[in-house]
């Protein structure tokens, strides 16, 4: 019974963790699946969407507002809409002027623009990590004989309803609406997608905008479920992320989902019953064998090579 | 159109308002417990609107602009003449790298201390930087972990030193060796992997060494890292005031001279020197041998390299292998430079300055890389008022490259030919 609640325990944190690493991941894989390339400084826009977050969250608690949902919800906005801004920028400046260079140079080009925004964030906020307060606390406790206790915190719930509901928008947009129609044109066939009159420097765009929003909201509860923010808070999650969205199937919405889910509780087991310190070496191992043995990974689809 | 300008114009500077605002304006500071929120200067206000103004005019005058700034009179002398012939130009190169080399051998003595400590730590950097130029310019394989090999040069001198007591020109060789070991290791699974997946395995490679030298405490001390890194001696002479191993003497009372400190900084500086040019000389001939023109062959079109016979794991793992050998050289120097190693050292963002050298300075041209290495570690330390704004100036730079001038500042010229059409 012990073994068992542990176990859940461990379950519960991973997938608490890997829904988060879901959201970021939607937007390397939405990115990949229309241009081709891994856009690096995607974990910066989400560190930013968490630094907004918290300054929200800050000045509306100065301003004397203290109903919680509203709080929560104001954050969560401006999180977005600073993030997708920031999102549609990056692409505009940094992005559009070297698409269709070879590989390399957009590559090259999204890692000088994630140290910018690292460096950014850095002079502009300082470099110490900032505490993200508790604003939702308590939870439900399970416990045998009240030796180990599993709690399942309204925190972990908040998240797990939170990424639910982003998911299911996010696949009835994609599938229901006109620009999400227009997104699976042009992540098909981008040249086709333009002689059939879809405006693609737009759809690319909006990839970029949700992409960005999604990670904003992965940023607030994040930096709220581990209590802290600081710049290079996002190298390692954009990079855990990419892990995610290729262990999926890079380009398939539905594979970064159950690539998020399985990093995070690959990555709880391991400090579970491991060590906590090993466990970024443990997602970067696995990361390295889906590339070695399944580059198309879980869900995706294999590429073929045209000459 | 006009409207269609003006509303797109206006939303840009809004973005940008948004984009800026909240970052800049307004700061988080931490008191105790709790965080306020405080406001900025009024100067960065004022700077956050002059921002969105600025966007605001250049969108609206954006064609006008652009139009203008491409009949400017092109400003680069050697713009619109032949572009030099091959031979000479490579004498040129060749005349201008004698020179540099000439004048680095007799800089040290006129200088202070200070700048001969910062020279030798450029020259570390010009030869991480010629060990990657190997691998991204002229193989064409982004490797985002090369900080790694760096770490194993290093980390071997250090832990044998400790272990073994081994001198500087023993661990040379041997780090250099198992550097390149490791690379080929780490190469030879990844190697088929397509261009930036390359890149995100070898960073998770580079991550996972970093890990590993910060957590395994016993052998590596963990996050303490290693001192008492002995320094190279020359022919058994030590720079030291006090000889510490029996049998060495002291290098300023076998010439019967004063003991100054200076010595032993202007000789890891000859010595960093003499392996940069090795480094260059080596490699130079590397970029002239079959597999030199296989890398390039294989950058250029993988699937016309393979047709025409070339193993690509062969080619590659030869890139990877060198370039990883010339980051073990550079690592062991740095170990006996610094006498102190740390995982702090070796960090992805070690490997992302390396990186934006060799892009800098125009991927595969030597010339280049060199000049670009000076550049890099030189520039910040001249500007030490904006040393904040290095990093941040650092990562604008690498984006407005690729946007204006991929091949960098001194790109490669090949002879070229191409078919005129005719009519």
């Amino acid at each position: 019974m012990q073994d068992l609640l542990y176990f859940s325990q461990q379950l519960i944190n991973g997938l608490t963790i890997g829904s988060a690493y879901a959201l970021i991941a939607i937007g390397y894989t939405m990115v990949y699946g229309i241009i081709g390339m891994i856009n690096f400084a995607h974990g910066e826009i989400y560190m930013i969407g968490a630094y907004t977050a918290l300054i929200a969250i800050t000045g509306l608690t100065a301003l004397g507002l203290a109903w919680l949902p509203l709080i929560l919800i104001v954050a969560l906005l401006c999180a977005m809409l600073v993030s997708s801004s920031m999102g549609w920028a990056v692409e505009r400046v940094a992005y559009r002027p070297v698409r269709g260079r070879h590989r390399l140079i957009p590559l090259i080009s999204a890692i000088g623009m994630s140290i910018f925004l690292q460096n950014y964030v850095h002079l502009a906020q300082g470099s110490r990590n900032i505490g993200f307060p508790a604003l939702i606390e308590g939870g439900f406790n399970f416990s045998a004989d009240g030796a180990f206790e599993m709690s399942l915190s309204y925190m972990q719930i908040t998240i797990f309803i939170t990424t639910l509901i982003c998911m299911t928008a996010l696949s009835l947009f994609i599938s229901r609406s006109r620009t999400g129609r227009a997104c699976r044109a042009v992540s098909q066939d981008i040249g086709m997608a333009s002689l059939l009159g879809i405006d693609t420097n737009r759809i690319i765009s909006a990839t970029f905008i949700i992409g960005a929003a999604l990670a904003a909201v992965a940023g607030l509860l994040l930096g709220m479920y581990y209590g802290s923010v600081d710049p290079l808070f996002g190298f390692i999650a954009g990079l855990k992320a990419f892990t995610a969205a290729v262990l999926g199937g890079i380009g398939s919405i539905p594979g970064a989902m159950l690539g998020g889910l399985i990093l995070g509780v690959s990555e709880s087991m391991t400090s579970g019953y491991l060590s906590g310190e090993y466990k970024d070496v443990v997602s970067f191992g696995l990361l390295i064998l889906i590339l070695l043995f399944k580059p198309t990974g879980l869900l995706g689809k294999p590429e073929v090579e045209k000459i | 159109m006009a409207a269609n300008n003006m509303r797109h114009a206006l939303f840009c500077a809004i973005v940008t308002l948004i984009i800026s605002f909240p970052i800049l304006g307004l700061s988080l500071e931490a008191k105790g417990v709790n965080i306020t929120l405080s406001g900025a200067k009024t100067s960065t206000y004022v700077a956050i609107v002059l921002a969105a103004v600025a966007v605001f005019v250049f969108q609206i005058f954006r064609d006008t602009f652009m139009g203008a700034l491409g009949k400017l009179p092109n400003l680069n002398p050697l713009a619109g003449r032949e572009p030099m012939e091959q031979t000479k130009r490579v004498k040129l190169e060749s005349w201008l790298l004698t020179g540099i080399v000439v004048f680095a051998l007799f800089w040290p003595f006129l200088v202070s201390r200070g700048s001969v400590d910062l020279a030798t730590l450029v020259l570390i950097y010009i030869m991480l930087a010629l060990g990657l130029n190997v691998v991204v310019g002229l193989a064409g394989l982004l490797d985002l972990g090369y900080v790694a090999f760096y770490a194993v040069g290093a980390y071997t001198f250090a832990l044998l030193s400790q272990y073994t007591g081994i001198s500087f020109w023993m661990a040379l060789p041997i780090g250099a060796l198992l550097a390149g070991l490791t690379g080929m290791i780490l190469g030879f699974p990844v190697l088929r992997l397509r261009g930036d997946y390359l890149a995100i395995v070898t960073l998770g490679f580079g991550e996972i060494i970093r890990i590993l030298l910060n957590n395994w405490t016993t052998l590596t001390g963990g996050p303490n890292g290693i001192g008492g890194i002995p320094e190279p001696t020359l022919f058994g002479m030590e720079f030291g005031r006090r000889v510490k191993e029996e049998g060495n003497t002291s290098f300023h009372e076998t010439f019967g001279i004063a003991y100054s400190g200076e010595h032993k900084v202007i000789f890891l500086y000859l010595i960093a020197l003499v392996l940069a040019v090795i480094t260059a000389l080596i490699i130079r001939r590397f970029m002239r041998m079959p597999v030199g023109r296989a890398w390039e062959a294989l950058r250029e079109d993988e699937i016309a390299a393979r047709s025409l016979g070339l193993s690509r794991t062969a080619v590659k793992l030869s890139a990877f292998t060198i370039g990883a050998f010339f980051a073990g050289f550079a690592g062991t120097v740095f170990a006996s430079k610094q006498g102190f190693i740390s995982p702090e050292s070796f960090v992805f963002l070690e490997s992302a300055i390396i990186l934006a050298i060799v892009v800098l300075g125009g991927m595969g041209s030597q010339l280049g890389v060199i000049l670009a290495a000076i550049a890099v570690t030189i520039l910040p330390e001249l500007a030490r008022e904006f040393s904040e704004y290095r990093m941040l100036i650092f990562g604008a730079a690498m984006v407005l490259m690729m946007v204006w001038r991929p091949q960098g500042l001194l790109p490669v010229r090949r002879i070229q030919i191409t078919l005129n059409k005719q009519g």
